[in-house]
């Protein structure tokens, strides 16, 4: 398989996708902004000093709805992706995905708990309900997989053959009590159940967004620094060794790594599928799989599939909103088969 | 030096193998023959500290081997396993480069290294290609590289352990991989090799250590360990053991 494109045309192509996404997703929606207003309004709102005449109403949905979403679509696209590579790393195998290690089902069921117990118990204030559910939801994703992480470990050792077996059995059990709230639930509460089970970056506020953000730049500062790493450890965890990498703290910081990442984008936009999983097989496609282009290239390629992904999800059935889990699979689940048969051929 | 004293592996009820000393001299080759299971694979897992000696003690110039910081021992110790499950489409220089991981020698002596390497192992036209798209015997002398580059020139102090290198190479290139080991060594690199071929442990070894059942049957000279009796005690085959006609060292015909 020859490389499609060298790293510098991919970084050069993906930052000007980015920005893309980024400009479109201001602009558009329910209320489309001219897109040099948008300009002109996302000027004024980081100080720069721009003529605001007829900008009052652009600047407000800017400021209020739109760059919020927009930030959150970025990170979570971002983190899941980078969970991705770190996943696909750390089984040493490219149809890996971040759930395996059971952190979206834990997440699942963290959220569940919120919901239902919540509604049990009379309904909690309006103040907190969002602020629980993210906690519960990420407590739940970081709770699982620490037990997948504990289960797969012998004498000192991480058997990551063990921790996939564990991750599907968590998986499965999480998903018969996420069934068992389910069944339990009224029919309001059902209905924010299924919603919040199909992702959406809907009522983004900033309040909300830093905790993400926070996590998104530790992983994304942390997980560059370990590339050669990961590149040796693709050779074979012995193989790895023996070329000096200490490939049990690895492990343990890749398992970390996604369970931060991948619960907090979980808690802040509920479950959100395949970009973990397509992006870093595009990236690949494209450039190779030397994670020091690999991690990079992934981070800006989630962050602009997500975005472009929560524009469909937007404008498809405007003023409706389609739940973003929806348009992510519809796009990911085709192109995750033509991968499997294209392996096959 | 890497120094095996006593060495004792048990596997549950399996004594895998039992009472094995033996040091790696710098500047020579020692081939590990013996039949399947005799624990050539385990001896060379314990000299590389993927497998835990039940008793007696592995040392890297002195100093115990789990005792080394990993990036240290490995600028020292190279291994080369018998079989590996690369599934990514890394070019061929690229898998050879990581053998330069350890070190911090700049990318431009890297590249000088990964071309020499490569050119040992007689891989230097595959640069470019996808890993994933060479043969098994490709590979395997990809892998060669790799770990000659790791401890590149291989000077004295620097130790290879190679499983089965041979494995999957057709007859020509098994001679030019074991000549390459046999360049090493005489740079000063001590060298290990597993093997199963009787005569090309005769051409390129200094020293043979003969396995059966974890025991140590035999170590000395392909001279004298690869006779007639032994080779029929140990792999219970019937061979004529003759001097080869131009170089001198046995030459082994089965009967």
């Amino acid at each position: 398989m020859n490389r499609l494109v060298k790293p510098r045309t991919l970084f050069v192509t993906l930052t000007l996708l980015c920005l893309l996404a980024i400009w479109l997703s201001l602009a558009l929606g329910p209320v489309s902004l001219p897109l040099i207003d948008t300009l002109r309004a996302g000027a004024r709102l980081i100080g720069l000093p721009v003529a605001g005449e007829g900008l009052e109403q652009a600047e407000l949905i800017l400021g209020q709805i739109r760059l919020p979403r927009t930030l959150l679509g970025l990170t979570v696209g971002a983190v899941l992706a980078l969970s991705g590579v770190a996943m696909q790393g750390l089984f040493r195998n490219p149809l890996a995905d971040p759930g395996l290690v059971g952190v979206s089902a834990g997440a699942a069921l963290g959220a569940a708990v919120a919901i239902v117990g919540g509604s049990w118990m009379g309904g909690i204030p309006e103040v907190f309900a969002p602020y629980l559910l993210s906690l519960c939801a990420f407590l739940g994703g970081l709770g699982v997989t620490a037990l997948v992480y504990r289960l797969g470990r012998r004498d000192g050792q991480t058997n990551v053959a063990t921790m996939l077996l564990a991750g599907i059995a968590l998986t499965a059990l999480a998903g018969a009590a996420v069934g068992l709230f389910t069944y339990l639930a009224d029919d309001a509460t059902l209905r924010t159940l299924t919603f919040w089970n199909l992702g959406s970056l809907n009522g983004a506020s900033y309040l909300r967004l830093w905790p993400l953000v926070l996590v998104a730049v530790v992983v994304s500062l942390w997980l560059p620094r370990r590339a050669q790493a990961l590149n040796a450890l693709l050779l074979g965890e012995s193989e790895a060794r023996h070329l000096g990498i200490e490939v049990e703290k690895l492990k343990r910081e890749l398992v970390f790594c996604t369970a931060l990442g991948v619960g907090a984008a979980v808690a802040a936009a509920g479950l959100i599928g395949f970009i973990g999983l397509v992006v870093p097989h595009l990236v690949r496609l494209l450039a190779g799989p030397d994670h020091r282009v690999l991690l990079p290239a992934s981070l800006l390629a989630g962050a602009s599939l997500l975005l472009f992904a929560d524009l469909i999800a937007r404008l498809a059935l405007a003023p409706a909103e389609l739940p973003i889990g929806i348009v992510t699979a519809f796009i990911g689940a085709p192109f995750f088969l033509y991968l499997l048969l294209r392996g096959r051929a | 030096m890497l120094r095996v004293e006593n060495l004792s592996l048990r596997r549950g009820a399996n004594q895998v193998l039992s009472d094995i000393s033996l040091a790696l001299q710098p500047g020579q080759v020692l081939g590990v023959l013996g039949p399947n299971g005799a624990g050539k694979s385990s001896l060379l897992g314990v000299m590389c500290g993927e497998l835990n000696a039940s008793q007696g003690r592995v040392t890297l110039d002195d100093r115990g081997l789990s005792d080394w910081p990993g990036q240290q021992r490995a600028q020292r110790l190279a291994v080369l396993p018998q079989v590996s499950s690369l599934g990514f489409a890394f070019k061929v220089e690229e898998v050879v480069g990581m053998g330069r991981l350890p070190h911090k020698t700049g990318l431009e002596r890297d590249q000088q290294i990964i071309d020499a390497a490569l050119q040992a192992a007689d891989a230097g036209h595959l640069v470019g290609r996808s890993y994933l798209a060479l043969s098994g015997g490709e590979r395997q002398r990809v892998h060669l590289a790799r770990v000659l580059a790791q401890l590149w020139p291989g000077e004295d102090g620097r130790i290879l352990l190679l499983d089965e290198p041979t494995s999957m190479l057709d007859p020509l290139h098994q001679h030019t991989t074991l000549q390459a080991v046999r360049e090493f060594a005489d740079r000063g690199a001590a060298v290990m090799v597993i093997l199963h071929d009787l005569n090309l442990a005769a051409r390129y070894c200094d020293r043979i250590l003969l396995l059966e059942q974890g025991r140590a049957h035999a170590l000395d000279t392909p001279q004298q360990v690869l006779r007639p009796d032994s080779l029929k005690a140990v792999f219970g085959i019937d061979v004529l053991v003759q001097p080869h006609p131009e170089r001198g060292h046995p030459l082994i015909i089965a009967r």
